[in-house]
């Protein structure tokens, strides 16, 4: 906490806290953002030289993103003194570094699935169990449609048995609010444990 | 092709922040709070531009990826400048609430409600 800093008069600053949505390419994870977001989502990017990636390395990411990675990001104010914010992590988790604190103080993660090439979302999946960040599994339904069951899907992903798999559509706000809603009753009953 | 272009809008950034493309200290992260103070310290350097566009921007309290967002620069960019403003006494900073280890159940339940609410 921060409560020793020096405040200047007039506004305090509100508690900031994040949730990550990931999942591989195309999978609706800005969709989701801007669906549950009070603002317009705002995009930041990094250039790749940044990191001193240099010239390698670029397979796969068409070419007006060849120079640049880009974070989506929408916020929600839970109250006067806590805004939570929602980061749309770029598709390809091995630029996360860029930005470094990006899974760091995260209250959890929503990895999004697309049932038709659940493989995409496979690296995210493993980021968050290799970091131990708690997460949940929104399986976006593309034309609202949910061909599989959530157990399906669970054993499709081999997850264990108590990580939520959440059946929703990223472009309905109310839809969305239940998936995020499912992960901090997860992260509630975890920590009452 | 427009390679000419691209590379231009890498370089000038980090002209902003004479060249270093390294922090001199890790307190910015993504949602780390920044205010300007008010009123300002007399002395010291007169800002630069980019700097007087950075304490406009944080007259009211904005986490770093928003103010990044309203200058249009990388993160990484604006985490510099911020340095520099925070060692000239211009700024206060508010990092956010530490979740990992120990999970702050009242936080959660308020996030829930507020969620809720939507």
């Amino acid at each position: 906490m921060a409560a020793s800093d020096p405040t200047p008069a007039g506004t305090p600053a509100p508690d900031a806290v994040k949730i990550l949505i990931a999942g591989g390419f195309g999978v609706g994870k800005t969709t989701m953002v801007g669906s549950v977001s009070e603002i317009v989502p705002l995009r930041t990017e990094e250039p790749l030289t940044t990191a001193g990636l240099g010239v390698d390395d670029l397979d796969g990411i068409p070419d007006k993103q060849a120079t640049t990675v880009a974070l989506d990001f929408g916020r929600i104010t839970i109250g006067d003194d806590l805004v939570l914010y929602l980061f749309g992590t770029p598709g390809q988790q091995r630029f996360w570094f860029m930005w470094n604190d990006l899974a760091i103080g995260a209250l959890g993660a929503v990895v999004l699935v697309d049932v038709r090439r659940p493989e995409s979302s496979f690296a995210a999946i493993d980021f968050f169990e290799r970091r131990k960040i708690p997460f949940v599994v929104g399986v976006n339904g593309f034309y609202g449609e949910h061909p599989y069951e959530p157990d399906e899907i669970r054993e499709a992903l081999a997850l264990p048995e108590h990580t939520p798999v959440l059946l929703f559509d990223a472009r309905e706000r109310a839809s969305c609010r239940d998936v995020l809603i499912g992960l901090l009753d997860q992260l509630i009953a975890t920590s009452a444990r | 092709m427009n390679g000419g272009d691209a590379a231009g809008r890498l370089v000038r950034p980090f002209t902003l922040t004479g060249g270093r493309t390294r922090p001199s200290r890790s307190d910015f992260t993504l949602i780390t709070t920044v205010t300007a103070v008010d009123p300002q310290p007399v002395g010291g350097p007169r800002p630069q531009p980019e700097h007087t566009r950075i304490l406009r921007l944080c007259a009211k309290p904005i986490v770093v990826a928003e103010l990044a967002t309203g200058l249009d620069l990388p993160v990484s960019v604006v985490a510099i400048m911020l340095c520099d403003l925070l060692e000239a006494g211009r700024i206060t900073v508010r990092q956010p609430r530490l979740i990992s280890r120990t999970p702050d159940l009242d936080l959660l339940k308020k996030v829930r409600d507020g969620l809720g609410r939507l």
